[in-house]
């Protein structure tokens, strides 16, 4: 089959695997957003509940591997009680930590759940509440950034054999 | 640093457990473990080219394990080439061919699109040394067209490799035609074939496929790892890929791996004492498995052909939604282990070549699943497999968004970013 690595998961990640914490769709969110795509074989969909500048619930669902799963799961529970800048304040290297550490070829995935609350948190100020705080940056964040690039990444690979989507 | 016991630890050992991955490392039954056992000390611990007692009776478990292979392949002449791996055997095919042609006209190699990477890589490599590498397509199901594969070889063609059976989906190519369509074109064509996944399961006659090389490996057929051979049929010369001190090999430098051996002679003489009735019983198992997995979990497509012309230990399946690492380890949590041709390990965002040659989208790759079936599996191991199965997709489409999706409305669709 394909190149493969050894993969050293932290027992966390398979704890987390086995009980996902905050699994699942949150009819009542106040945003929700994705990042990734079914391709990459990789899709984070993060749902968030917020109350003023708190995000008081989250949620996930992922289609992905075991650590792309629990980064997300770690994620939301990262992120509940805090304000939304306190949660756009994390980084990929936050949540990677939180885990235990995470084999290097699976540090994406924790990229990807950071970077798919990031859109979130944007798409909160940008389309729902019309406003934006100073310390929300007008560039992309770099988790933002490289989960774009994984989209559109895959979308020059099905370009350039002629896959139709 | 993550602390692989510990991981183990988390994971715990099942109370019931199915090997199912025999495909990447096979699972060794006792009697192949015993064989071993004598040549590590009581005897045969010898070097097999030492005048000595150790030595000659190391050099006669060699000679009588390549005997014995002959038998089973119908080689009359030519020569057996032990190696120490079946990787290492198909790299002495495809690079020790290219050395020995040196600077000669012929600079094409054809290989299929599925081959192992240990034909695709030493061939794709020599594109760098001046040679052309030419993939022939194969279809659906993974067959390689006769037609085709005579128009993409000319006179300038020196080797096509194309494997017996594939590793991942099961298909058996009809070689002796591919063989006659080549050699038809021009007879001087080197034909190799990686027929690892076919020994055991297939009678091979070498003589009658008409093939100037194949590849075995041991651990692919219940033997040890650390044992590759490679036919030559008689007059081909091909250049050694490695130098050193050599032993019985001519072609192969190093002592050789005589516990191993010995290990793999004794899997050979297994995997052909009632060689019918082996296969009778995978290829049932293999029926039971694919009916099974296709009637009770739905959307799911069953990779490569059905019938006769898939082996018969081979299931191979992409379930859509879910992500194949996450399956891998979500059996493994209930004792089944199997592989995936996710790219998920692999990082280049890469899934199994051969899911996507033969059509599947990136995401139906993703979700592929290799069962490889064993003589050693009995009914009730598949029954327990098809038990859990339903179970461990249902979980991790639970967890999947897309399941949800694909169902959705468009206009629920449009609140994701």
């Amino acid at each position: 089959m394909s190149t493969r690595t050894p993969l050293a998961y932290s027992p966390k990640i398979l704890e987390l695997f086995k009980n996902p914490k905050n699994l699942g769709r949150m009819n009542d969110a106040s945003v929700v957003s994705q990042a990734g795509s079914p391709a990459c074989g990789d899709v984070i969909t993060i749902y968030l509940k917020i109350d003023g500048d708190k995000i008081i619930d989250s949620s996930f669902e992922s289609y992905g591997c075991a650590a792309n799963i629990a980064a997300a799961s770690i994620l939301t529970e990262m992120i509940k009680g805090k304000t939304l800048k306190e949660a756009w304040d994390l980084t990929w290297e936050d949540v990677a930590n939180e885990l235990g550490g995470l084999p290097p070829i699976k540090y994406h995935c924790s990229i990807l759940a950071v970077g798919g609350l990031k859109r979130a948190i944007r798409k909160y100020f940008e389309e729902i509440k019309r406003e934006k705080p100073e310390w929300l940056p007008k560039d992309l964040s770099k988790e933002e950034r490289q989960a774009l690039e994984e989209e559109e990444l895959i979308e020059r690979m099905y370009k350039k054999y002629g896959v139709v989507t | 640093m993550v602390k692989i016991s510990e991981l183990l630890e988390q994971h715990g050992k099942p109370s019931r457990e199915v090997y199912l991955d025999n495909e990447n490392s096979g699972w060794v039954p006792p009697e192949v473990v015993e064989a071993m056992l004598p040549y590590f000390n009581q005897k045969g611990y010898g070097h097999p080219s030492i005048t000595n007692l150790p030595g000659w009776e190391a050099y006669e478990v060699v000679e009588s394990t390549l005997e014995l292979v002959k038998k089973t392949l119908n080689i009359r002449s030519g020569e057996l080439v032990l190696t120490h791996s079946g990787t290492e055997a198909n790299n002495l095919a495809i690079l020790g061919t290219a050395l020995a042609a040196n600077k000669g006209k012929r600079r094409k190699i054809v290989v299929s699109a599925i081959e192992h990477m240990s034909v695709l890589f030493p061939a794709r490599t020599l594109e760098e040394r001046g040679f052309k590498f030419v993939t022939v397509p194969v279809d659906k199901e993974g067959f390689v067209n006769p037609e085709i594969l005579s128009m993409l070889v000319d006179n300038e063609t020196l080797l096509v490799s194309i494997q017996m059976v594939n590793h991942e989906i099961g298909t058996i190519q009809d070689l002796k035609t591919l063989v006659k369509v080549v050699k038809d074109v021009d007879s001087e064509i080197i034909f190799h074939t990686d027929a690892v996944d076919a020994y055991g399961r297939l009678k091979i006659d070498v003589e009658d496929l008409g093939v100037d090389m194949l590849t075995l490996s041991s651990h692919k057929i219940h033997g040890p790892k650390g044992v590759g051979v490679l036919y030559v049929r008689e007059g081909l010369k091909i250049s050694p890929i490695l130098y050193g001190a050599l032993s019985t090999q001519k072609m192969w430098p190093g002592v050789e791996n005589v516990p191993a051996i010995a290990g793999f002679g004794k899997a050979v003489e297994l995997a052909f004492r009632d060689f019918e009735g082996n296969v009778e019983k995978m290829k049932n198992l293999r029926d039971m498995l694919i009916d099974g997995i296709l009637e009770t979990v739905p959307d799911t497509l069953l990779n490569g052909p059905r019938g006769e012309k898939r082996a018969p230990d081979n299931v191979n399946v992409s379930f859509l939604h879910v992500e194949g690492e996450s399956i891998t380890i979500e059996l493994s949590l209930r004792g089944i282990y199997v592989s995936s041709g996710s790219a998920c390990t692999s990082r280049v965002l890469e899934p199994s070549h051969v899911i996507l040659a033969i059509g599947r989208k990136h995401e139906e790759a993703h979700g592929s699943i290799l069962f490889k079936i064993s003589r050693y599996n009995s009914r009730e191991d598949i029954e327990y497999v098809l038990s859990q199965i339903p179970l461990a997709i249902e979980r991790l489409r639970e967890i999947s968004p897309l399941a949800k999706q694909s169902k959705r409305s468009i206009d629920e669709k449009e609140v994701y970013a």
